[in-house]
């Protein structure tokens, strides 16, 4: 009953991160307005040091730490190095954004950092508790980085609405897991999946509480018909709460899943039966997200839509129940971050103050404002939408084939149309961009570091699709030795 | 029927009435002390169970601090009854309708063998030294200590959170900066000068009254 040292290694980043959070938290006190600087190194360079330990303690083999509460394989390794990054990337498209908005206080660095650490404690818990309290310290930073913005009404109004349905939803999740402690008597994963597979849980009972799980987890993903508050928020949220929403916690969210629906309730007899349930959300949420977006015109809201159809495309990957199945879901969901990234970050590299070019209308021309952020967002579109040879293209391919490898052609086919109706409005942008005269003349102003960044984004997503072996390589490995 | 059953009747009743009148009462204030009768009803049954730790925590927690921050709040707001309502009766029956199918489903499941007394016996009962108290704490702080800190956590980010949303400094509002205040010398506020004496004239001698 004691916890040695060998509890508190794998541990490690997850400490480093919090302590670091509260030396940050009281050191932004002592800074005044125009040394704000610090506060953002310090926490970029936390996250640096979590990725370097997280790194250098990484093993290829399945650790557990705290009474089994926590586990450390080479999965939650790959995708809390992946957070680090996307979070890091975040943090310095929205430099400029966040200080013309009255944003730029200690308190957004903070709970962008709790929230990483909520993502962190999800990708690794190996107890139903300690996912739901992950979850919940996840959500609770994001409500309050949604509404950071305190005179913006549509801010305020998104920042409810993304509670509210989020209560509902953890309330959801909580009740179909209260159901499966007791058709199992366990919240350890490992334990509740072995009590399933020994035949001594009540199967009633335990369907009836994964239907309140997927329900909860449809709500967390945004997959139709759980999907409200996705395009509410989106708009709602400032742009680069917006971008943190979209893009690092569907990391977590896709381990989350794993967690629960393979590693819990992953036995044949149950995988028969949460199968059709994805494939509904899956079709639904391609259907729905897709022909919706057409309808936009305003870009964050075209992209929450796109969302939507993205996490029927990672439901897809899921659904088909092999461990190729999981891995192109986790390549696919990898590849999803990537491009979020770099789209909001292209939104924020085009506002100033007072203005958020989020509308379509302020894409029109970038060609001849400036023809690298056009090429630039040419290649997001190009691989959102799926055309070879960026590496949107190779993402959808390896779940299509995950998909018809598991025997379910029509879905692939399905899920083929809906990604051709789903290029249109992509493609869309980019004849907006070319072929239209600008409206909006001014200079495009952004800091060199974020350009930088934002040009090694784009051209990212098309040199990972060129050579897209090494990624794929990597999330095949962390599935294989983690499930 | 024992008594047990007898008591464990009355707290469900007392408490489902209570609930319903939560939701149904008109004015928020009697709905949050239904919902404080709830909890106390939810307490006692609790303590069937045997869960008396629980079940202290309930009143002292949610009773104590968390209802009497709501009355608070609601007292202090001014909540237009009339606007809540809107729309009330035109929900009222899809809403309904999804209820009563949900509540139909869920009790075809739950009620009946799956979970009745036959599938989840009562446990045995313990012996007259056993601490409730003293097990959960126990395992809060060894099995269960990664979750607990996690949860502390939580309410760290709560507290940030909640200042991060309230706390402004707007420039045309007038507040006494106590630090300021102690700081304060007698000389900033008061001057001492020095004038020459003055020598007050000699009283007008009373003139005498009239007879």
């Amino acid at each position: 009953m004691t916890l040695t040292s060998a509890d508190f290694l794998p541990v490690w980043p997850e400490i480093l991160l919090l302590a670091m959070v509260c030396v940050i938290l009281v050191a932004d006190l002592f800074l005044k307005d125009s040394q704000r600087g610090g506060t953002y190194a310090m926490t970029l360079l936390t996250l640096a040091a979590c990725a370097l330990v997280t790194a250098a303690s990484a093993r290829p083999d399945v650790t557990f730490a705290f009474h089994g509460m926590f586990v450390d394989d080479p999965m939650s390794d790959t995708l809390k190095i992946m957070v680090y990054l996307a979070v890091g990337a975040m943090l310095i498209y929205s430099r400029s954004y966040v200080a013309l908005r009255g944003m730029y206080r200690g308190e957004f660095f903070t709970l962008v950092l709790f929230a990483t650490l909520g993502m962190m404690v999800m990708i690794s818990a190996n107890h139903f508790l300690t996912l739901y309290l992950g979850l919940e310290l996840l959500s609770l930073s994001l409500y309050a980085l949604v509404a950071l913005q305190r005179d913006s009404a549509a801010s305020t109004e998104a920042a409810m609405k993304y509670f509210v349905l989020g209560a509902l939803a953890s309330g959801m999740l909580l009740y179909g897991v209260s159901m499966v402690y007791g058709a199992t008597g366990s919240l350890h994963i490992p334990e509740v999946a072995s009590r399933i597979a020994a035949g001594k849980a009540n199967m009633t009972i335990l369907l009836f509480g994964l239907v309140f799980v997927v329900a909860g987890l449809g709500f967390k993903l945004g997959a139709v018909p759980f999907h409200m508050w996705v395009p509410d928020v989106y708009h709602g949220a400032p742009t680069a709460v917006t971008l943190l929403i979209s893009t690092a916690p569907k990391l977590a969210a896709f381990a989350f899943v794993i967690r629960i629906l393979v590693e819990a309730l992953g036995n044949k007899a149950l995988f028969v039966e949460w199968q059709p349930m994805l494939m509904m959300l899956a079709v639904a949420s391609m259907a729905l997200g897709n022909l919706t977006a057409i309808a936009q015109t305003n870009l964050k809201r075209m992209l929450a839509y796109s969302t939507i159809s993205h996490m029927g495309f990672l439901l897809l990957g899921i659904l088909s129940g092999t461990i190729n199945g999981y891995s192109a879901a986790m390549f696919y969901v990898a590849v999803y971050a990537l491009m979020g990234l770099g789209t909001f970050g292209m939104i924020m590299a085009l506002s100033r103050e007072g203005f958020e070019a989020d509308q379509l209308d302020d894409f029109k021309g970038l060609n001849r404002r400036s023809p690298w952020h056009a090429f630039v967002m040419l290649l997001l579109m190009f691989s959102m939408a799926g055309v070879p040879p960026t590496v949107g293209f190779y993402a959808k391919l390896s779940v299509l084939q995950a998909v018809v490898d598991a025997g379910q052609l029509w879905l692939a086919v399905v899920a083929v149309a809906f990604s051709l109706i789903g290029a249109f409005y992509y493609l869309r942008i980019v004849r907006l961009m070319y072929f239209d005269e600008p409206v909006d003349t001014h200079p495009i102003q952004s800091d060199g570091v974020a350009r930088l960044l934002l040009s090694v984004n784009g051209l990212a997503a098309l040199v990972v699709g060129i050579v897209p072996g090494w990624l794929m390589a990597l999330c095949q490995r962390a599935m294989q030795a983690s499930l | 029927m024992s008594f047990q059953t007898a008591v464990f009747y009355a707290f469900s009743l007392i408490l489902v009435l209570a609930a319903l009148r939560v939701i149904t009462a008109r004015n928020p204030v009697h709905a949050a002390l239904f919902l404080v009768l709830a909890f106390v009803t939810a307490a006692g049954i609790w303590m069937l169970l045997e869960a008396e730790f629980l079940a202290i925590t309930l009143v002292l927690v949610y009773v104590g601090a968390v209802m009497v921050l709501f009355l608070f709040v609601v007292m202090m707001l001014d909540i237009n009854l009339d606007r809540l309502k809107e729309g009330y009766w035109d929900y009222l029956v899809p809403a309904g309708v999804v209820a009563v199918v949900m509540l139909g489903e869920m009790a075809a499941v739950l009620v009946g063998k799956q979970l009745g007394a036959e599938a989840m016996p009562a446990p045995s009962p313990k012996p007259e030294t056993y601490s409730n108290t003293k097990e959960l704490g126990k395992l809060i702080y060894t099995e269960y200590v990664y979750p607990f800190e996690i949860a502390a956590v939580i309410l760290l980010v709560a507290i940030v959170a909640a200042i991060a949303l309230t706390l402004r400094r707007r420039k045309d509002t007038k507040y006494v900066d106590p630090a300021a205040q102690v700081l304060v010398r007698r000389s900033d506020r008061l001057r001492i000068v020095s004038m020459p004496a003055e020598v007050a004239a000699p009283a007008a001698p009373p003139e005498k009254a009239a007879p």
